[in-house]
């Protein structure tokens, strides 16, 4: 055994490896609930990737057959329904876990200084994943499936001058077809899932490189033992955090089993009632809203009111309400990284940010009433000002020093 | 504090364990959805012949799970010739397990009258052609009518059973199959206990 | 720790966890929620009896115009039917078990005659609801300005006939006046008044149309049964590994301090 270990150690860096990323990557020891959702997420990407595999041999991309194709998966492949409930209840999970572990970057400033270009891959992965959904959610063809598309796909006709040959190019028809469908699929099962599991190795290198934060937002590189050079707050990520996150990962699927065995649709939220009527382009659905993930930007769209007829400021404002995240590191001047050492001022605007977004997301399942527009303009000025005026109150807001060592 | 070394090594054992079971379990959906689903199966069904309709002498091919099965309808100086050429087949006693036991006999069949065979050559796949007249010119004098071969030249006797020196290295394979009523023939299935 | 230190900690976790989830108790929106009121299904997928009586009806009455395409016969094996019992009570002559079950009509005939060829339900019970199936299979009333002579207290102007007319009988709306929110009076239906009785009773039409309902609920997903089931187990396995990853975690980190 210790032969072919060092066979392979002389060709491949497979101790090495295991040393640098596992048993020898010292992490913060004061990791909290917040810390679980970055492997829960890896977790997802997996499940999602095999059940789609899997999904692929049976589904066809074809506007006459996916619709069927679907059912056939539900009712004729031995076990499939489950195959389908796992990418279906994943999808949505994914979202609940990376939303979660985005919250945690904006609780304790895992976006600043030196940890920039991790939350920029973090921000890429969140727009492809985006991308991946929305391509995936076309493909059981259903009602929600056509016109979501079409939707979304018709926002680009929005852009001035080109807008309309963009939203053609798009689609590969003049609506939403049998091409729109074929290339969604392309892009969803291969190449969109290619540039994540990148993304995600660049964010995960980028991670390894300069060390985890914590939730006292205190580098624990500073304090380090005389004798071993290691991080004194810092402890070997195997075995701790392989333990601590086997836990992690067994309550999130306690709560995922009991989704997808005993509520798939959550109550229309994961799958929606429309979605098993099959696409009919001659005949939209009383009622259209996007999938629970999307709807605070859609939210956002709908609040913009038209300019000069134009759909455009609606469309930039949602480009802009996903894109302002990139700048985070840069917004941000405040002396101290973590929440439990910032002053009330960033307290009060993250619980805003919170309440915006979350309201944002209700009001984009519903129908749009002047009342509920007029809501979701100021939750989204609330939005955009969490990030615009960020310079101003994080500079001028109260802080308590960081202590030097982490509290555990 | 002292480190209870047995109670972790307890401990990463049940985890190891259970995750392992866990793995198990996962994998049984993902290898399950890869076996004949309901409409393969359902397209392979059993399929019902009607006997009447086949001549003596003559050669019915019905589709059962998408290959050609031969119903035969042997008459008794068909029959009669079976027994005597045992010595030029491979396996005339249908020793090799090409066929369910109940036509595990020199005729190969439940009825004698009746050949049920899956027209595969088991050389490399093609379908043999019925040719069942006696010593013609292109099979040779000693011909005793059979199913030959297009592809490579294997010969079947009208047992269906391979004579020596053919490519194909074993008799033809006879499917499940009973008689659900005198004239009425169900392929695919064998008679329930 | 006990449970003391650990009580806030854990609340704050469950606070976490409930404000994630409050957005999701906002009521979806779906096909079936109109303002009118939907009757209470009584839907058990569990009850074979219930769901045979079902698939008898849904054969004899749904099966000549609608098609259930994604449906095969045989899996009515999950309802404790035999092969033998769906092909002598269920099948024409001519199909065999393991086909799907397609209408009898031509849908290009349907088209012609209803104006738009009858859904396929295979899955209708997952888009429009097991409670809107019910209210609308119980809530046809005669109306002579329809073509057909029929129109329904949940489906506005639907294009297909009482089917079931000869066993519920023919009911007619009574209306009442309403203030709507725009000020005026309208005439809206108060309820349903039986005017021609039919075969059954009306309690016996509310349990033929239940175990109907039932039927297209169980026919909508017929994995829900060994779904709940398989999930029974893979939670209790779960608690179990839960318990064990507990503890293993505890153990090694006695090291932290």
């Amino acid at each position: 055994m210790q032969n072919l270990l060092n066979w392979i150690d002389a060709r491949f860096p497979l101790t090495a490896s295991y040393k640098a990323h596992l048993s020898e990557y010292f992490a913060p020891k004061n990791f909290n609930f917040w810390y679980y959702f970055g492997s829960l997420a890896l977790m997802v990407l997996v499940l999602q990737i095999v059940t789609g595999i899997f999904l692929t041999m049976h589904y066809k991309p074809d506007a006459a057959y996916a619709f069927a194709s679907v059912e056939y998966i539900m009712r004729d492949v031995p076990l499939g329904w489950l195959i389908r409930y796992m990418h279906s209840t994943g999808a949505s999970m994914f979202f609940v876990v990376v939303y979660l572990h985005m919250m945690r970057g904006l609780l304790y400033g895992s976006y600043r200084k030196p940890r920039e270009l991790i939350w920029i891959f973090g921000m890429l992965i969140f727009l492809m994943l985006m991308a991946e959904a929305f391509m995936g959610y076309l493909l059981p063809w259903g009602q929600m499936s056509y016109w979501g598309a079409q939707v979304i796909i018709n926002l680009f006709s929005a852009v001035p001058f080109i807008g309309e040959d963009l939203s053609t190019l798009i689609r590969g028809d003049f609506v939403v077809g049998d091409a729109t469908l074929n290339r969604f699929f392309a892009f969803h099962v291969i190449a969109l899932p290619l540039v994540l599991v990148g993304l995600v190795a660049a964010h995960l290198i980028a991670l390894h490189e300069v060390g985890s934060n914590n939730p006292d937002g205190v580098e624990i590189k500073k304090n380090k033992d005389p004798v071993t050079h290691q991080p004194l707050d810092g402890i070997p990520f195997h075995p701790y955090y392989t333990v601590k996150d086997i836990l992690g990962v067994v309550v999130f699927l306690i709560v995922f089993a009991s989704i997808m065995f005993f509520a798939p649709e959550m109550g229309g939220y994961f799958l929606e009632a429309n979605n098993f009527i099959p696409a009919d382009p001659m005949k939209t659905p009383e009622h259209i809203a996007p999938v629970w993930y999307f709807t605070p930007y859609y939210a956002i769209l709908r609040a913009v009111p038209p300019i000069f007829g134009s759909q455009f400021p609606g469309v930039v404002a949602m480009g802009v309400a996903v894109v302002i995240f990139f700048l985070l590191p840069w917004l941000d001047k405040s002396p101290v990284k973590s929440i439990r050492y910032r002053g009330s001022k960033y307290k009060i605007a993250l619980a805003l940010f919170v309440v915006s977004f979350i309201g944002l997301g209700i009001l984009g399942i519903l129908p749009a009433t002047e009342l509920y527009t007029w809501i979701a303009r100021v939750l989204s000025l609330i939005y955009f000002a969490f990030f615009l005026l960020m310079p101003w109150y994080t500079k001028n807001d109260s802080y308590q020093a960081e202590p030097d060592r982490v509290n555990f | 504090m002292a480190v209870d070394r047995s109670k972790r090594r307890f401990l990463v054992a049940m985890s190891s364990a259970v995750g392992g079971i866990a793995a198990v379990g996962a994998a049984i959906p993902f290898v399950a959805s890869m076996t004949p689903s309901a409409r393969a199966l359902a397209a392979g069904a059993p399929v019902e012949v009607d006997l009447s309709q086949i001549e003596p002498g003559m050669m019915l091919t019905v589709e059962w799970r998408g290959k050609p099965v031969w119903v035969v309808n042997r008459t008794p100086e068909m029959l009669a010739g079976l027994a005597k050429h045992d010595d030029r087949l491979v396996d005339a006693a249908s020793e090799q397990n090409q066929q369910p036991d109940y036509a595990k006999n020199p005729n190969r069949s439940i009825k004698q009258q009746y050949l049920v065979a899956v027209g595969i050559c088991t050389h490399l796949g093609c379908s043999p052609t019925f040719r069942k007249e006696i010593g013609p010119a292109d099979l040779g004098a000693d011909w005793p009518g059979g199913f030959f071969c297009p592809c490579h030249g294997s010969r079947f006797d009208l047992a269906a059973r391979v004579f020596s020196g053919s490519p194909a290295p074993t008799n033809l394979v006879i499917p499940p199959h009973h008689y659900v009523s005198d004239v009425r023939l169900l392929i695919g299935e064998d008679a329930k206990a | 720790m006990n449970f003391m230190t650990l009580a806030p900690a854990l609340f704050r976790k469950i606070l976490a966890v409930a404000l994630l989830a409050a957005p999701l108790c906002v009521p979806m929106p779906t096909l079936a929620s109109t303002a009118v009121h939907l009757d209470r299904a009584p839907v058990n997928v569990d009850d074979h009896e219930s769901l045979q009586r079902g698939a008898r009806t849904f054969t004899n009455y749904c099966l000549s115009c609608h098609s259930a395409s994604y449906m095969r016969f045989v899996r009515m094996t999950d309802i404790g039917l035999t092969e033998a019992q769906i092909k002598e009570n269920l099948l024409f002559t001519s199909d065999k078990v393991g086909n799907t079950m397609t209408a009898a009509m031509r849908p290009a005939d349907a088209k012609e005659w209803f104006g738009a060829p009858p859904p396929d339900l295979s899955v209708i019970s997952r888009s429009r609801g097991p409670d809107w199936l019910y209210t609308y299979l119980r809530g046809f009333y005669r109306d002579d300005t329809r073509a057909t002579g029929w129109n329904n207290t949940v489906f506005d102007k639907v294009g297909m006939p009482h089917v079931l007319a000869s066993l519920q009988g023919h009911q007619v709306a009574v209306h009442r006046n309403e203030q709507g929110e725009d000020g005026k009076t309208h005439s809206v239906i108060d309820h349903l008044k039986l005017d021609k009785p039919g075969h059954l009773s009306p309690a016996e039409y509310d349990l033929l149309v239940g175990d109907l309902v039932n039927y297209l609920t169980w026919m909508g997903e017929p994995a829900a049964p060994t779904r709940s089931r398989v999930g029974i187990f893979v939670l209790l396995f779960l608690g179990v590994f839960l318990i064990i990853a507990f503890y293993l975690k505890k153990a090694y980190w006695k090291d932290i301090h």
